[in-house]
């Protein structure tokens, strides 16, 4: 920054072999965010905090777990049982998950509504998508570390899809697997996959992510651009620092948070089944198939889409299809104006229409299916693929309504 | 927002309709008080007699137990421990809570290898414990000559028969949920008394649920003695949070 102001001390050493002060002014205490930021806007810093969480109680589980077919188990509950607070750190990292979804579906909406993802924040809704994507690959593989029924045949399903490309199916299968079943194999290549291949990815992706952000800088529920705006020091008029404004007013929402965090982690950790499946209680055994297979809430959605189509290949391409299509979502909206605010009844229309398919769809994908479930599966389907169609079909001539210039 | 949100609530709510459950007998729902350390002692007692000689907690220490369950070691080592080490000596109060069955010979005697118990309240639920230990009546056709109304075709033998007695089921069409007729069992009758009424036998069932439900996740009542602190705290300082962002926010327009 400017040299008239250099720092003395310590700070000016630094500063003088290290950006330190500028850094923190580029992206922290002169980052100008809008200043209408909403309920919405909580959860970019929510799935930060998150990602910390998960790191770090990662690295505390990684010290007593063991990523051995005999042993994996038996050591989740050593964990649990013998090591001091090893359930509170299991708990967190098991709810963690969980809750990283929670926050990163409503993270993904809040850029729907208020058109986050389009010109000229493409990239930023690319780089999201691809942590998107890599949270799966994570959440996927540490799921079936606890080696319980439910991790060794949620993987086995979900490893077995990748059997059903042509030609190359069954080899690729046996190459993820590095065995014929899910094995002791299969198990050591995803705990190190878990726990330091993929999470390099998403630090580096966020990193990425953030950057891309701040050299745009944030929409808002308006919709508009503030820096069109801006007074004699080049800061924008409808700008506020985000530190300290934002920063303390995430603390408020960190804290509402991690009160309903801890009411799951220390009252309710199973959820229900949901978090931690009954199922997985029981260690695996590769000779007794459970009854009823159904992966995490947060894949059953897309696993919903898979089993609504009647030919296998065709619901693989079907459920991959519901992930790209996303990536592609800042080209498929042709639209100009970026909120719900101002845009088309339709739009609100489809939206809600995306929601219920979602929802239903996450819902069904848990149960077993039956005649009435896939129909309405395929309803749903239908509903979700029928969001993308739709956006692009109204976003030609939208009838939008006038966007202010400012924020009022 | 608003509108929004009931419409979303009114397209879901039919899906919600979708869930159904066929109803068996037993069917009963039971509670486990984590405060009666006197119910889980005697679960724990009926547990170390009559289960452990062919399952395991294998997870779980008998001394944990011990002081979880305010007995003392010597107490524990008395009336709970009565296996040997691979050395010949009595087990130690610190050790782990397994038997010495082999898994061959378990999967020759049964047919299947008795599973650990020490997450079978979790994996199976303890409503379902409690039904399916009540659940067993004669059945000459089965090898043992017991089946279960809960967990047909079960591999294990009544090992509470002296207790319970030998009971029969009575059979009546009931309906399911998609409005078929069947003829299933809808209770017992006592043919051969035990040493304990249907009372006494339901509460020895109770308390040994308890002591399973207990030893799945022993650490729970510290978890909610925790968690109710954090909780508070975390109240008092949302109110702190939620001054010093209006503090800041005060000149913003």
């Amino acid at each position: 920054m400017s040299k008239d102001k250099s720092n003395k001390g310590l700070l000016g050493w630094v500063d003088e072999r290290f950006p330190l002060t500028k850094m923190w002014e580029e992206h922290i205490s002169k980052y100008y965010a809008p200043k209408n930021f909403n309920f919405w806007y909580f959860f970019g810093s929510l799935a930060l905090l998150i990602l910390v969480l998960q790191i770090v109680t990662g690295i505390f589980l990684t010290m007593h777990y063991k990523p051995d077919g005999a042993q994996a188990f038996i050591s989740v509950e050593h964990i649990m049982r013998d090591v001091d607070w090893g359930w509170l750190i299991r708990y967190l990292h098991s709810t963690g998950a969980s809750a990283f979804f929670v926050v990163i579906y409503l993270h993904m909406f809040r850029g729907l509504m208020y058109g986050s993802y389009q010109k000229p924040r493409e990239l930023i809704w690319l780089f999201g998508m691809f942590i998107f994507l890599a949270l799966m690959a994570e959440a996927f593989m540490g799921y079936l570390l606890p080696w319980g029924q439910m991790s060794f045949w949620g993987a086995q399903v979900i490893i077995s899809l990748f059997g059903a490309i042509p030609i190359i199916g069954d080899d690729l299968t046996l190459w993820i697997r590095g065995d014929f079943v899910i094995s002791d194999a299969t198990l050591n290549r995803f705990f190190a996959l878990h726990v330091i291949a993929v999470p390099l990815v998403l630090v580096m992706l966020v990193v990425m992510h953030v950057i891309a952000l701040h050299e745009v800088g944030s929409n808002n529920p308006e919709g508009v651009e503030i820096k069109k705006h801006k007074d004699e020091n080049g800061i924008p008029l409808d700008g506020i620092p985000f530190h300290p404004y934002y920063s303390v007013k995430d603390i408020v929402g960190v804290v509402v948070f991690l009160i309903l965090f801890s009411s799951v982690v220390f009252f309710m950790p199973e959820m229900g089944g949901y978090f931690l499946e009954h199922a997985n209680f029981i260690p695996a055994n590769p000779f007794k198939t459970p009854e009823h297979i159904a992966p995490v809430w947060y894949f059953t959605p897309f696993y919903a889409i898979l089993r609504a189509v009647p030919h296998k290949l065709s619901g693989v391409l079907a459920m991959f299809s519901a992930i790209a299509i996303l990536f592609l979502l800042p080209w498929i909206d042709r639209g100009k104006v970026h909120s719900i605010r101002y845009r088309a009844n339709s739009f609100r229309w489809l939206l809600t229409m995306l929601v219920i398919s979602f929802i239903g769809l996450g819902y069904l994908g848990a149960l077993p299916p039956t005649e009435i479930r896939t129909f309405f599966a395929q309803v749903f389907s239908v509903g979700y693929f029928g969001f993308f169609l739709g956006i692009w079909w109204i976003s030609k001539n939208e009838k939008t309504k006038p966007v202010p210039e400012r924020i009022l | 927002m608003k509108k929004s949100i009931i419409i979303i609530a009114g397209f879901l709510l039919p899906v919600l309709g979708f869930a159904s459950g066929g109803a068996s007998f037993p069917n009963d729902d039971i509670t486990i008080d984590w405060d009666d350390k006197a119910s889980m002692q005697r679960g724990a007692r009926t547990f170390v007699n009559y289960c452990m000689s062919c399952h395991e907690a294998s997870y779980s220490r008998y001394n944990r137990v011990g002081a979880d369950l305010e007995i003392d070691d010597a107490q524990v080592l008395e009336n709970l421990i009565f296996t040997t080490d691979k050395y010949g000596n009595k087990t130690k109060v610190g050790a782990l809570m397994t038997n010495t069955m082999s898994v061959d010979y378990a999967a020759e005697a049964f047919g299947v290898s008795p599973p650990d118990l020490s997450l079978i309240a979790r994996s199976r639920g303890v409503d379902w414990l409690y039904n399916y230990l009540r659940g067993f009546y004669v059945d000459e056709s089965r090898p043992f000559g017991m089946n279960n109304a809960v967990f047909e075709k079960v591999g294990m033998p009544h090992v509470l028969a002296d207790l319970q007695g030998s009971q029969v089921p009575k059979m009546g069409m009931r309906m399911d949920s998609n409005g078929e007729m069947h003829n299933i069992i809808v209770g017992f009758d006592i043919v051969k008394p035990g040493t304990l009424s249907k009372t006494e036998y339901d509460q020895t069932i109770h308390d040994l649920v308890g002591f399973l439900d207990y030893v799945s996740e022993p650490y729970r009542q510290t978890r909610h003695n925790v968690g109710t602190g954090v909780v508070i705290f975390l109240f008092i300082f949302l109110i702190l949070a939620y001054f010093l962002k209006k503090e800041f926010w005060k000149d913003i327009h």
